[in-house]
């Protein structure tokens, strides 16, 4: 069994047009900007991404909405955190000008309909946003006194995620809080596509030091990593 | 008769935090409670993404595009900290694992609902983040806010007019002039600032205020 792929081009052919891609990251740590960037070189398009956030600045998400590819978004924290440092502004403009769709989901609730994708469960009642508007048009439920919103799974054709070490098998583990979504969305995705700082041979990540284990992984690219502005 | 400064009103609520607690600072002024953290309250801080023991990162220390807190500061780790992926962080917040949240808010009603997150104008970009999952699942929901806003409206009130974040989920609200519990019977003001008093902190307030019986005043 190889995993490996020699570049980010092949690491990223054959996505097909309306794919729906989960992109790993939290501000400034996981992200997997190379695979993102290297979308761009493809004629992919209509595609719904899902994502913490919705931009990271000059590279990743913006320039993927400016290229017309990206139909929706869906994401937890939609406007730039710091009016400052306005990592979201090509999301804003263009979800203000009714170019692109936005859902808006609770964090842990995106965690949470991931893994039931991944682990191949049915939906599932959370007490995160009961009462609120982003429960409208769903079904709730009151058990024992306490009130529930059932949520759907988000399966995904596609999870562009970034690791630290990589073997051929797949076998992946994060820099620090560089892991935050990876594992899940490897998880819930059909194709999870890992690029990684260092591949190393099979048998070095010690077993129970794997953080993704290979069977959720399909394609390794090892790349330079340009780490974003914290 | 002066309103607590942004960083007074954060060193008040970093002395109340119980000692030992599991605690998460929310996005804005709550972040400032870290600062003023003693290490001998043992509190072990938590961060959305996974992080469980970190601290603001010490002078001189160099950032790490991996190593962050929920609002993109970087931070440092403690010795004994662990870090985890997104649904063990979540399992921690939404399962009842933390004893304590410290959130912002734009409004706090009587019942203990909580407006934080979308200020409801139409050209607004929503962020939720992962507040909701905080307020439904923290043993202890704390409030830290200004008491009126830069209009000079009162965020305590009867029910909230800006879309909510939770129903019911508030326990105490910290106001740059007043500490608030909110009860069965309502908001009771448990301090106020130095020349408050409970006529001139209801005028600045949208909903009906009791004094406790042993309401103290707030030292710095």
């Amino acid at each position: 069994m190889n995993k490996l792929v020699s570049n980010l081009a092949q690491a990223v052919v054959d996505i097909a047009d309306g794919s729906t891609i989960l992109l790993g990251g939290f501000g400034t740590s996981g992200q997997p900007i190379e695979l993102m960037q290297a979308l761009l070189d493809t004629d992919v398009r209509e595609l719904t991404l899902v994502s913490n956030s919705s931009g990271n600045g000059p590279t990743g998400i913006g320039p993927l909405i400016e290229a017309g590819k990206v139909r929706k978004l869906i994401c937890t924290f939609a406007r730039s955190p710091n009016s400052l440092n306005p990592t979201a502004a090509v999301f804003e403009a263009h979800y203000r000008a009714g170019k692109v769709e936005l859902e808006i989901v609770p964090q842990g609730t995106l965690a949470e309909r991931l893994r039931a994708a991944g682990a191949g469960m049915g939906p599932f009642f959370t007490p995160t946003a009961f009462g609120t508007r982003l429960a409208e048009g769903k079904e709730t439920r009151v058990i024992d006194g306490k009130g529930y919103v059932l949520e759907q799974p988000l399966p995904a054709d596609v999870a562009f995620i970034k690791a630290h070490l990589a073997d051929a098998l797949g076998n992946l583990t994060y820099r620090f809080a560089g892991r935050n979504f990876a594992p899940v969305m490897a998880m819930a995705a059909r194709l999870t596509v890992a690029q990684v700082d260092r591949i190393v041979p099979v048998g070095d990540i010690e077993p129970e030091f794997v953080m993704t284990p290979g069977i959720f992984v399909q394609r390794v690219v090892e790349c330079e990593h340009v780490p974003l502005d914290p | 008769m002066s309103p607590l400064t942004r960083d007074q009103l954060a060193k008040v609520v970093a002395n109340d935090i119980p000692r030992d607690s599991y605690a998460n600072l929310g996005i804005g002024m709550p972040t400032l409670v870290a600062k003023y953290l003693r290490p001998e309250q043992g509190i072990v801080l938590h961060s959305e993404n996974g992080i469980l023991g970190m601290i603001g990162l010490p002078d001189g220390q160099s950032k790490d595009a991996d190593l962050i807190n929920a609002s993109r500061e970087a931070v440092a780790l403690l010795p004994g900290a662990s870090i985890t992926d997104h649904v063990v962080s979540f399992a921690m917040m939404r399962g009842g694992h933390l004893d304590i949240t410290i959130l912002g808010g734009f409004q706090v009603a009587v019942s203990g609902d909580l407006a934080n997150w979308d200020t409801g104008e139409p050209n607004a970009i929503p962020a939720v983040g992962g507040a909701m999952d905080l307020v439904v699942g923290a043993k202890q929901v704390y409030v830290m806010m200004q008491h009126n806003d830069k209009g000079g409206r009162p965020k305590l009130v009867e029910s909230c007019t800006y879309p909510l974040t939770g129903v019911g989920v508030v326990d105490r609200v910290y106001t740059d002039l007043a500490i608030i519990d909110v009860t069965s019977n309502g908001f009771v003001v448990k301090a106020m600032i130095e020349g408050m008093d409970l006529a001139g902190l209801q005028q600045r307030s949208a909903a009906a205020l009791t004094l406790a019986p042993d309401c103290k005043v707030i030292r710095v």
